[in-house]
């Protein structure tokens, strides 16, 4: 058998559509041009030097102390966060689907801590976490009077960085618990079985792939995670701030670009662990839908213990977000608690703040929109058309997610600084604000790419087969059907590129010149000399744009957003 | 209305797919030949995974044939995309876009083709009171009933004035009701328009309602082409006969030839004429297409039995007979006036020679 003229006849169709085949070759060059190719320079240029090829440069940043130590430090710190924040993240989860939430107050919580990492810039939480608990610290000096409190190291980065990705285990294995049949449950309990035995023999086991997901993801985020171990971190360095110390201080960019190869690999592994064994099983698992609305927990004793537990770690997390600004009302953190606005007097005439929050701004107000397209249209090709090159294009896209900040940020440099392959080719690249915009796309390209693909899924294929039977063409189905239907995903994917570009740093921070001045780098600096004052009053702007960007796509989707019209009765 | 009527001809179609679970290529379609004529009304009928949809979806150009050509009128159209084709399908799904209102829904494929906005709306307007559903163009979607649905997802299709229908299951999403008085509209509003249509379905009754002729398919292989009459009292095989309607099949062996065209017939020890035999040589097997209502039950005829099912449906009798090892089904319709028989009764199966099939 031979599905020769099938193909034929698929490819003169294809041609037939100039946009879409247009797209495709457009898309595919972006990814290989800007994914792949800088992550396929550093593999190449940390084994090929002026003596042929050579593990000369792994041996040597493998025999370097510092680096071991960086490996150690990384690891240890990816697995303790990984475990506890799946942890925190079950029991909030499990709260929230099996236990009866008696206030508002309590629903709120609930909802202000699964926001909170969306809306917040990477290193809010150090900052905070220094300013409470630090050597000048309001809680650990001011209210137990400890002086030599050291909050720097395994300790500081470990609470940060749990305290920062558990909201996102917490929504996973929510959507999890959710699709379990409470039938399932009841059964067990219809035979005899204890409250505490029906959690351990029926409704752990059906989410045990998904804890192990929710492990590995927040271990892939703690190990990629650059601006917490940079600020709190102290001596304690972690492979993402080694890596940038390597090319900042060191000027080994060879050695860095070595480094790089190695956390790449971790990232790599872990993600291929994470796609294809546990979040293939996790789903297989839990398929099916929930029949009916579950019977939640009454019965106080366990409600109370579990309510107060979450409401006690959920008041802490925001109290530590609401330090920050706090902190930027503050003459002097750690002595002098009087209010005064001088630091944001000063981020205005002193230090550039307008140019700083302008640059941010447009650069992020750029990418957002071609994120949010780019991503629609990935999401569209990957799910809705057959065409050779969809693997590649899902598979790259997908692929992004496992590249550290950091990682990226030093395969641009290798990759751009001397032209594509170092011959020139597009070298007026690097440095321009250019680049910039494209490191934003491409770090916030994934997330976009997947709330895209997963709401295209819900749509009945027929839908755009209609309209292409009509006689629309591919854009015009895209434009005229797809975009509408899954208006809210991009909107959605707009406000969260423009976020997460705005409060990016890890990559950024590695391309950036002097030209630009972004926040998130002022910030940076501001928290590294000590000026705990003017990086709170920064980073309270950023919050403030960020939350205000939130709010703004909330309104727009209730307003514009398909699911009011199609709600509608 | 005004479009040019166009038959739709597939010379030696086969369409290839891959086994999910083994990996291994089949055929879904295999060598399909298949004529329809300008107006005609075709149903593909056969049970799920027979290739069907296949077709259908092949014709509309959502799929690509591995050998053979489609033509619609002289036109061969295999390298055609979708929107270059003039074809207008009935999705299962209705698929209807949820982001605009019935009027919209229906202009859709005006508006791609550039038309002047009275005339769209002219001719939307009229199409709507064609399906019956006037004065709801400004409803959306998720406003209205399946059945108003339905007539959306037609009137969409017939707004275009394509060359021919696709019909994808159309009705399977209705209730069983709406869905015989939504077969007559559809059968109404195609022979008002003259035009062209290609209707999937496994509902047997659907097919015999609509269709001027019928394609059976089993397996990926079309079976048997023909009319209602054709295909139900002359089926091609034992699995025609077993799809459309229902069927006793006696195995039997021809005793001898009486005339070119009828034999004598032995069966569990009785003999009996049957006609239709011109194929069939003396001492040959032969199955025998026996349709439920083309029995009676009597005191005196041709095959003695034994009754161990008897059923009052209201408008039928439901019999279970046993001729010899041989279960027989009989259906006797408006029982009221005929004699009834209870299980345990002796009886006779009584038929005549031309009341049977002969495969």
């Amino acid at each position: 058998m031979a599905k020769s003229q099938s193909a034929r006849l698929e490819r003169k169709k294809l041609l037939g559509d100039p946009i879409l085949i247009t797209t495709i070759v457009v898309l595919i060059a972006f990814l290989t041009l800007f994914i792949l190719y800088p992550l396929a320079i550093l593999m190449v240029d940390s084994v090929v030097s002026d003596n042929g090829i050579s593990f000369d440069v792994f041996t040597r940043i493998l025999a370097l102390p510092s680096f071991d130590r960086a490996i150690t430090n990384t690891l240890r710190v990816g697995f303790a966060v990984g475990i506890l924040s799946a942890l925190i993240g079950l029991l909030f989860a499990y709260v929230e689907v099996y236990v009866k939430l008696r206030t508002k107050f309590m629903t709120g919580l609930f909802r202000v801590v699964s926001m909170l990492p969306v809306v917040s810039p990477p290193f809010v939480l150090s900052l905070s976490m220094i300013m409470m608990f630090g050597k000048k610290g309001l809680i650990t000096r001011g209210l137990l009077g400890i002086f030599d409190n050291n909050i720097y190291g395994f300790w500081g980065i470990f609470i940060v960085q749990t305290m920062s990705f558990f909201p996102v285990c917490y929504m996973m294995l929510k959507g999890l618990l959710k699709n379990i049949d409470p039938s399932l449950e009841e059964a067990a309990r219809d035979m005899g079985a204890s409250r505490w035995k029906v959690f351990t023999s029926v409704t752990l086991p059906l989410i045990l792939p998904g804890l192990g997901n929710a492990f590995l993801v927040s271990f892939i985020e703690s190990i990629a995670d650059f601006a917490n171990p940079m600020i709190i971190g102290g001596s304690y360095d972690t492979l993402a701030t080694t890596i940038y110390l390597q090319i900042t201080g060191a000027y080994d960019k060879q050695g860095a670009a070595a480094m790089a190869v190695v956390l790449l690999s971790i990232t790599l592994l872990m993600f291929v662990v994470q796609k294809f064994v546990l979040e293939a099983k996790s789903t297989s698992t839990l398929s099916g839908k929930a029949t009916r609305a579950r019977m939640l927990i009454t019965d106080n004793s366990v409600r109370i213990p579990l309510t107060i537990l979450c409401a006690l770690v959920a008041l802490f997390v925001i109290g530590m977000y609401l330090c920050v600004p706090y902190g930027s009302f503050v003459r002097s953190w750690g002595s002098n608690y009087e209010l005064t606005t001088k630091w944001f007097e000063q981020v205005f005439t002193k230090y550039h703040g307008l140019q700083a929050f302008s640059d941010s701004f447009m650069l992020s107000l750029i990418a957002a929109p071609i994120t949010a397209l780019l991503s629609m249209i990935i999401s569209y090709l990957v799910v809705k058309r057959r065409f050779r090159g969809r693997g590649f294009i899902e598979a790259v896209s997908m692929l992004a997610m496992a590249v550290p900040g950091t990682v990226l940020g030093v395969g641009y440099i290798r990759g751009f600084s001397s032209g594509v392959m170092h011959t020139g080719f597009l070298q007026g690249l690097y440095g321009t604000g250019l680049i910039l915009i494209i490191v934003f796309v491409v770090r916030s390209l994934p997330t976009g790419t997947r709330s895209g693909i997963s709401a295209l899924r819900q749509i009945d294929k027929s839908i755009e087969e209609s309209a292409y039977d009509m006689g629309a063409d591919s854009f015009t189905v895209f434009m005229t059907v797809t975009l509408p239907l899954i208006k809210d995903s991009f909107l959605s994917g707009l406000v969260t590129a423009f976020v997460r570009s705005i409060t990016a740093i890890s990559a950024v921070i590695l391309l950036v010149t002097p030209e630009f001045l972004l926040i998130t780098v002022q910030i940076n600096e501001f928290a590294g000399k000590g000026s705990y004052g003017m990086a709170c009053a920064f980073a309270t702007i950023l919050i403030v744009i960020t939350y205000g960007s939130v709010l703004l796509m909330n309104w727009a989707i209730k307003h514009f957003g398909t699911s009011r019209a199609l709600k509608e009765e | 209305m005004a479009t040019e009527k166009k038959g739709v001809r597939l010379e030696h179609i086969s369409k290839i797919y891959q086994d999910q679970k083994t990996g291994k290529d089949f055929y879904a379609v295999q060598d399909a030949n298949i004529t329809i004529a300008p107006g005609e009304f075709v149903t593909l009928l056969g049970p799920s995974g027979c290739g069907k949809t296949t077709i259908l979806r092949m014709i509309a150009g959502f799929e690509s044939p591995d050998e053979g050509k489609i033509f619609l009128g002289d036109e061969q159209i295999d390298e055609l995309t979708p929107n270059k084709r003039d074809t207008a399908m009935v999705f299962q799904s209705y698929a209807l876009l949820p982001h605009y209102n019935i009027f919209d829904n229906v202009a859709y494929g005006l508006k791609l083709r550039k038309m002047d906005k009275n005339v769209i709306r002219e001719k939307v307007l009229h199409i709507l009171s064609l399906v019956g559903l006037e004065g709801m163009e400004e409803r959306m979607t998720n406003q209205l009933s399946g059945g108003q649905q339905q007539r959306v997802a037609l009137a969409r299709a017939l707004v275009i004035e394509p060359s021919v229908l696709l019909f994808d299951e159309p009705l399977s999403n209705l209730d069983a009701k709406l869905r015989v008085d939504m077969r007559n509209e559809i059968r109404r509003i195609q022979q008002e328009a003259g035009i062209t249509a290609i209707y999937v379905t496994h509902d047997q009754s659907e097919a015999m309602a609509l269709s001027d002729n019928i394609i059976i398919m089993k397996k990926g292989v079309v079976d048997q082409v023909g009319d209602p009459q054709t295909v139900y009292y002359h089926p091609a095989d034992e699995f025609v006969a077993d799809f459309i309607g229902e069927s006793n099949f006696l195995h039997a062996t021809i005793a001898d030839k009486l005339d070119s065209e009828t034999a004598l017939c032995r069966f569990e020890g009785h003999e009996f004429e049957a006609s239709g035999c011109s194929h069939l040589d003396k001492g040959k097997e032969c199955c025998i297409v026996l349709r439920p209502e083309s029995a009676r039950l009597a005191d005196e005829g041709t095959l003695a039995c034994e009754v161990v099912l008897s059923r009052f449906m209201g408008h039928y009798q439901n019999y279970h007979v046993m001729v010899g090892d041989t279960l027989i089904k009989i259906t006797d319709f408006n029982p009221r006036t005929h004699k009834i028989y209870n299980v345990g009764d002796h009886a006779f199966v009584d038929f005549t020679k031309d009341e049977v099939h002969v495969l």
